[in-house]
């Protein structure tokens, strides 16, 4: 195995595996393999033994959607009557909950809808910013979507919608960052340079994002490389990705139900893997909402070292007919049940101390 | 990668492993306690590839529970109902018939079949039971009762171990399955299950079936309120038992599974504490062919990737699990044989289809 010596070594002296390596590790290294290489580059990274998490509730506006992707069971399009918007008072409901929970951000995103103009989500941003919690809210294919709503550009709409109280944006819509991906699972969402345009204009106005990436569909290998090399590359000019967040394509309700779901094997593979390319992002999620608990726990040997959000509330993988429940203690009990030390963070990963 | 097995303060252990060497009582806890998963799997993983290759295992088979009626009662149980309850039930020889002929077009080579302590049904009904599957399925393989349950038909046939044992045999029985071991420790049998067969009686009527050429299977139910040296005792039990019979032809460790038993406010097992059970099995039984990661007990995804932490069996199709559903698994009841074969490839395995004696009956 000269080829996992070499690219070892690399990964040892934090220098970076040629792509062909990169691939082939993928391709023909075991679990052991990628477990252990990403545990060292997640061990350089967080030399402590801390796993962080945020506690947060998915809030989506609108199910009402133009998109239609084929991997989405989420959505109601245009015509279809049981679609729906979310008033201010059930807003303002879901916000007190989650602050009364000890909730820091709330994760806001929802639908292409066709109707709404940007102010109607500058009015939603300043209604929510009374409560004072992190708006976490809107991914590139949403500002690609106001963008054609309302005329400006990509800056123009990024700054009126930080002026209205937009704190960070979540990495979504990312899907494969590849053009054939996209043209053929989701042909009306923003292109793959789109995605990464609008994040890197978010990153100039010192917005901080994740970016994420949804595999296991019809994408390549060769495709789920380029998808993180073009993650690395923006990262490496502007530094504002927090996190990556990989997740597997759910196929219940959805236009690609035919597909089998991506196994737990090749889900820490494809986590680990991540966080040996991704050497300059700091933070890897794991995905309890499509893993479950115990292999969520499981992926803190393979790469991760964050267990993404408590998810008061969470929709759309729960569409796609996966519904794991975990609250702030679980989460904090499978941390320590792996060796590692639970903390509450926030968005931008400072820590929180409660008194 | 040896250095990093080194560098996790398992050098010594990995050099054992790396000779065959058995593994100490004191090695077995050090490896409980070490914080880390992935050397631990590192570990189970050469011992698998030794004994197993690349092949991991699965069976097409079926699950049939004659009755939970049962006078034992243990704590750790949601399958047992007391005679009266509302849940009681049992099923008649004809019933057991039923079930066998309502999948007679599958191609079903075991039948996987155990059920409570009945305080009344009759020792006819225990050698009825396998005549009426062999009548139906003559080719099917019948892995039934274990050791609990033949003790207790011992004691109300007053026939001894070996005794009831030959007669199950003619009446059809091919193998023995590994529940009742739970830990064998006389202290957690004490708390949790105090009316079970003892530890020692147990392996006692596993090593008699294994004379009389009847494999067995061993099992350990950890995750409730067992120790770490509680659990390698058990596992140091089995060990010298396998050295003197060679009868046990799978270990499988059984998560506790907390809901509707007494033990509820127990929490679940985590995929830390399953992976690395199937791992410390792996490495410390040694004489031990193979370890199953039971997917019914912790789930398809962790069982998959308990192929890499020393399992090299998956068990197989199951349909109409009961035992474990009824304590909360929130496991799937089937899986087909598309499925199993998905989950082992995509886990880099090559799947073969075995009878319960691990003989050949497809690769794939």
């Amino acid at each position: 195995m000269n080829y996992f010596d070499s690219i070892r070594e690399k990964v040892l002296n934090s220098e970076r595996p040629t792509e062909q390596e990169l691939l082939a590790l993928f391709r023909d290294g075991n679990l052991y393999d990628l477990g252990f290489l990403a545990d060292i580059v997640r061990r350089k990274k967080h030399p402590e033994p801390v796993v962080t998490y945020v506690i947060d509730r998915n809030i989506n506006y609108t199910d009402i959607c133009i998109s239609a992707c084929k991997f989405c069971a989420f959505y109601k399009g245009p015509e279809d009557a049981e679609g729906s918007v979310i008033s201010f008072e059930e807003l303002k409901k879901k916000i007190d909950e989650t602050q009364e929970l000890g909730g820091t951000q709330i994760l806001l995103q929802g639908g292409l809808h066709p109707d709404k103009q940007l102010e109607f989500y500058e009015d939603m941003l300043r209604f929510i910013k009374k409560t004072g919690i992190h708006i976490h809210g809107f991914s590139p294919p949403e500002i690609c979507h106001f963008v054609k709503v309302s005329g400006f550009s990509v800056a123009e709409v990024l700054e009126r919608l930080r002026q209205a109280g937009l704190d960070s944006m979540p990495g979504g819509g990312a899907e494969i960052l590849s053009d054939r991906v996209r043209r053929m699972a989701a042909p009306n969402k923003c292109s793959a340079d789109e995605w990464i345009d609008v994040m890197r204009q978010a990153h100039l106005q010192g917005m901080k994002t994740t970016a994420t990436m949804m595999f296991g569909h019809i994408e390549t290998l060769e495709e789920r490389l380029e998808h993180l090399l073009r993650i690395r590359d923006l990262q490496e000019k502007t530094g504002g990705f927090t996190a990556f967040i990989p997740w597997p394509f759910q196929p219940a309700n959805t236009a690609f139900s035919d597909i089998p779901k991506t196994t737990a094997h090749v889900y820490l593979k494809m986590l680990a893997w991540s966080r040996i390319v991704l050497d300059n992002v700091a933070n890897i999620q794991a995905s309890w909402v499509t893993q479950g608990p115990k292999v969520a726990q499981i992926s803190l040997f393979f790469g991760a070292n964050d267990f993404g959000s408590t998810m008061i509330e969470e929709n759309v993988v729960a569409a796609a007919g996966v519904t794991f429940r975990l609250s702030e203690s679980e989460i904090r009990s499978l941390v320590k049940g792996a060796g590692f030390m639970p903390q509450q963070r926030t968005m931008d990963y400072s820590f929180v101390t409660t008194g | 990668m040896d250095y990093l097995i080194k560098n996790a303060g398992l050098g010594d252990i990995l050099e054992k492993v790396q000779d065959g060497e058995r593994l100490s009582f004191a090695d077995g806890i050090r490896l409980f306690e070490s914080p880390d998963l992935l050397a631990i799997g590192y570990l189970a993983n050469i011992v698998r590839e030794r004994k197993n290759g690349n092949n991991t295992y699965f069976i097409y088979n079926q699950h049939i529970n004659y009755s939970n009626i049962c006078t034992n009662l243990c704590k750790f149980c949601a399958f047992g109902k007391d005679r009266d309850s509302d849940l009681a039930y049992e099923m008649s020889v004809e019933d057991v018939r039923g079930k066998v002929r309502e999948r007679l077009s599958e191609p079903i080579t075991e039948i996987h079949m155990v059920g409570g302590i009945h305080p009344d049904l009759p020792y006819s009904y225990y050698t009825d039971v396998l005549k009426v599957i062999k009548e139906e399925r003559p080719a099917v393989h019948i892995q039934a009762f274990t050791c609990v349950e033949i003790a207790h038909l011992a004691e109300i046939s007053g026939l001894g171990y070996a005794g009831v044992l030959e007669d199950l045999k003619n009446a059809g029985l091919g193998s023995i399955p590994g529940g009742g071991a739970e830990v064998f420790s006389s202290r957690i049998r004490g708390l949790t299950c105090e009316k079970k067969l003892s530890g020692s009686g147990w392996l006692e009527v596993a090593k008699t079936a294994h004379k009389l050429d009847l494999h067995t299977n061993a099992t350990m139910l950890y995750g409730h309120i067992e120790s770490l040296e509680e659990r390698v005792e058990h596992l140091d039990m089995l060990r010298r038992a396998q050295d003197e019979t060679g009868g046990f032809l799978a270990f499988i460790p059984l998560a506790f599974h907390p809901k509707n038993t007494e033990l509820s406010s127990l929490s679940r097992t985590s995929g830390v504490d399953d992976l690395k059970m199937i791992a410390v099995a792996r490495c410390f039984l040694d004489n031990f062919p193979h370890i199953k990661a039971y997917w019914v007990m912790i789930g398809q995804k962790v069982s998959q990737i308990g192929l890499s932490f020393g399992a090299d069996d998956v068990d197989g199709t199951v349909k109409e699990e009961i035992i474990t559903h009824m304590a909360g698994a929130e496991t799937e009841q089937a899986m087909s044989r598309e499925q199993l074969l998905r989950l082992i490839r995509e886990a880099g395995r090559t799947p073969i289809e075995r009878d319960t004696l691990y003989n050949v009956i497809n690769s794939y």
